[in-house]
């Protein structure tokens, strides 16, 4: 065992709704295929495979993305039996609904405050997800919403593996959801010059000029790893430990240097009980923004020294769904691990020179013994960082 | 504007906003029992007839209208 003594965490139902794939197959086949042109909604999201007419209504579509994403990861797991009190929702997003917000202030301004929709805050709220995933399915234990902006489905995988750590829950469905692209969302995230003028997500390229704002849901069900094991669950994946930290620096510039970075996967290391040495491959979080990319690539250097392990970042094909992006990232670890195929990163043609990382370009690479560290940093200065393993690795004759 | 047509009028709001079959709208459904439909979507259903039907209704005035009945009385009392 990793650290002793302590209750591990096993990974046994993924689901994703992302715009290159709505379901663990599509959504892998997507990240090894060019990327999507145009603009990075999830175009084929169909509602009704989730919600009735009327349920629809009520929810903002980054609930539905969460309630989505939570089913297709709960009906993966298969039979979690579980006692509902020792079960949490722990769901993380960047803004709630904003779409909804929108669509009501027009309301407000065009026709006055008495036609705003009686269902305007419960549709809006940023727990609105969660909140709904734990109605939907009875679950009764900790119930909460993480809101670090794009660093909130990480922080959220993190802490609901704490709670089964804790002997608090023994089943958690984490994840995170985002549906920004409202005209005021895409307005305000371009005006601060955060998106690229090219329209292209160019992670870690030379050329890179900003992120492609995209939306999308993504859940894992997390359990109590011995408990997994006797129902004869499928795992894919233990999640050995994570970290948050703060830059205390600037609301959107990353701290120079990248060291709240480098802070958070040294902690997150630390608390999976594991080295530098053990670590394979970086799902970086790598948003294409020049700032970014430059800040994570030399915290990187620094903990690993160059080339270092084998880093990806998907948002080449997923663009940046921001609040989901570190939860559809954990999703994809689980599915490097399960598939032993680490994705390309898309539109990397000419790696930063002032860079010294081995990038995965072109076409995926088989994914080496050890773990993987997943990075996410968001506005405000928040860092999260989760270290996942095969099952296998922390099982091994080298832990103690 | 006749009964009938104000029924009609109504019965399209209420549809609309509760999602139920126009087969359900009847002066005797009751919203919580036959209709599935909590506080908040009454609300929204008089914001609909409201605005369909030009009236204003305040949120006292709902007071006890637990039916379509009670409701339609209310918007035609208005008429």
């Amino acid at each position: 065992m990793a650290v002793p003594g302590r209750r591990r965490v096993a990974v046994t139902g993924v689901g994703v709704v992302s715009c290159c794939g709505i379901g663990n197959d599509a959504f892998f086949d997507g990240l090894c295929a060019p990327a999507p042109v145009g603009e990075h909604r999830v175009h084929d999201f169909d509602p009704s495979a989730w919600f009735d007419v009327k349920q629809a209504r009520r929810a903002d579509r980054f609930q539905q993305f969460s309630v989505a994403s939570a089913q297709m990861a709960l009906d993966d797991a298969g039979d979690v039996a579980v006692d509902p009190a020792r079960a949490g929702v722990i769901f993380g997003t960047g803004v709630g609904g904003l779409e909804t917000l929108q669509q009501q202030i027009t309301v407000l301004v065009e026709k006055g405050p008495r036609r705003v929709s009686p269902f305007l805050v419960p549709m809006i709220m940023g727990n609105a997800g969660a909140a709904a995933i734990s109605m939907r399915f009875g679950w009764r234990g900790p119930c909460e919403t993480v809101v670090t902006a794009c660093a909130a489905g990480t922080h959220a995988v993190g802490n609901a593996a704490r709670l089964i750590q804790s002997g608090r829950c023994d089943a958690v469905i984490t994840g995170g959801a985002e549906a920004a692209m409202a005209g005021i969302g895409l307005a305000a995230f371009s005006n601060m010059t955060a998106l690229s003028s090219s329209g292209v997500s160019r992670p870690f390229d030379r050329r890179r000029d900003g992120f492609i704002i995209a939306e999308g849901g993504a859940a894992l069900v997390l359990e109590e790893l011995d408990l997994a094991l006797e129902r004869g669950a499928h795992v894919y994946a233990e999640v050995l430990g994570s970290a948050s930290t703060a830059d205390a620096h600037h609301i959107t510039a990353p701290a120079p240097g990248g060291s709240g970075a480098l802070a958070c996967m040294e902690l997150a290391l630390e608390d999976a009980g594991v080295t530098t040495a053990d670590v394979a491959h970086v799902n970086a979080h790598g948003t294409s923004t020049p700032l970014n990319d430059l800040a994570e690539a030399e915290a990187l250097e620094k903990l690993f020294g160059t080339p270092g392990p084998i880093v990806t970042s998907i948002k080449g094909v997923t663009g940046h769904s921001l609040g989901a992006a570190g939860a559809i990232e954990a999703v994809c670890c689980a599915l490097t691990i399960e598939r032993g195929l680490i994705p390309p990163t898309a539109g990397l043609e000419e790696l930063d020179p002032e860079m010294h990382l081995d990038v995965v370009t072109g076409a995926p690479r088989p994914l080496p013994p050890g773990v993987l560290l997943s990075n996410s940093f968001g506005f405000g200065g928040h860092n999260g960082c989760l270290v996942i393993a095969p099952i296998g690795f922390a099982s091994s004759a080298s832990r103690s | 504007m006749d009964n009938e047509a104000a029924f009609d009028k109504f019965k399209s709001c209420a549809v609309e906003v509760l999602q139920v079959p126009a087969e359900k709208i009847t002066l005797e459904a009751k919203f919580s029992d036959d209709l599935e439909a909590d506080s908040l979507e009454v609300v929204e259903l008089v914001m609909a007839l409201e605005e369909a039907f030009g009236i204003t209704v305040e949120e006292s005035e709902l007071d006890g209208v637990a039916t379509i009945g009670q409701a339609f009385d209310l918007v035609t009392s208005k008429l």
